[in-house]
């Protein structure tokens, strides 16, 4: 194990790190914007963890789509309709308690069943290089039907949402 | 070959999708529900990834299934939006306890 390999690791390390603390910070923050501000960065960290498994493609379609398309969108709620500035509005209700108790409990017994579990690895798939050309060739053959269907639920999903947000007449 | 094992990926997503379903119960801002959904299918995301890169059979099934999952959230997002946009407009609240007109 060289230094290049223990640098990568810690790397990994450090962005898992930032994404998931910028994570708890878009669920605890009292400034609805702020938590904006704080998904943008979840989701570069997001990026980062597909970069380190070598999807560099889907970092890619991460960035331009969620922080580039989806984030512009939820940026545009937020100032359409919250008043951003009143700090007296309660963003919580009292569930957190009990929420935060049960979902630690869900993650205790998660973590020791996904560290005892023993993985089928495929050293083929770990050697695989699958850049955006095996990506579309997948696309148009095997999965073409998929792509089809889901290229109507976005149109259909898009002219629905035009419908809802239009101003009335 | 990898730099850390498939482990550390599942136990990072299972931490992210407790925090993203955490805002999803706590919250009473809509947009703000919406942005944890946001998390939720996220981890889901580095799930599939993760799991097609270390023990697929074949390497880009799993990538595939993430490209179908981030078009159904950007569908999502953008119709979810819009339904909290219609209800600002008709009620004048974003919070998810005074949007009670159904209740009885």
């Amino acid at each position: 194990m060289d230094a290049l390999h223990i640098l990568a690791k810690l790397g990994i390390f450090a962005a898992m790190l930032v994404t998931l603390t910028a994570a708890v910070m878009v669920v605890t923050l009292r400034n609805i914007f702020h938590c904006a501000l704080a998904l943008i960065l979840v989701l570069l960290g997001v990026a980062a963890a597909y970069i380190s498994l070598k999807a560099e493609f889907f970092a890619v379609i991460q960035i331009l789509l969620y922080v580039g398309a989806i984030m512009t969108l939820v940026i545009f709620a937020i100032m359409l309709t919250s008043r951003i500035g009143d700090k007296t509005i309660l963003q919580n209700n009292r569930q957190g308690l009990i929420s935060f108790a049960l979902l630690g409990l869900f993650n205790v017994f998660f973590t020791g069943a996904v560290l005892k579990t023993s993985w089928n690895l495929n050293p083929a798939a770990m050697a695989a290089n699958v850049d955006a050309g095996v990506l579309g060739a997948a696309f148009m053959n095997e999965y073409v039907f998929p792509f089809e269907i889901i290229s109507v639920v976005l149109i259909v999903a898009l002219v629905g949402a035009i419908i809802l947000g239009r101003a009335d007449q | 070959m990898n730099a850390i094992p498939l482990s550390y990926y599942v136990v990072f997503s299972g931490l992210l999708f407790s925090i993203g379903l955490y805002g999803v119960l706590v919250r009473r801002n809509v947009i703000g529900i919406l942005m944890s959904i946001e998390l939720i299918v996220n981890a889901a995301n580095i799930n599939l990834v993760a799991f097609s890169r270390y023990v697929a059979v074949k390497p880009e099934t799993g990538q595939i299934f993430a490209a179908f999952v981030i078009v159904l959230a950007a569908a999502a997002a953008a119709v979810g939006l819009a339904i909290v946009l219609c209800v600002y407009r008709n009620r004048r609240t974003i919070y998810s306890d005074e949007i009670n007109l159904l209740k009885f």
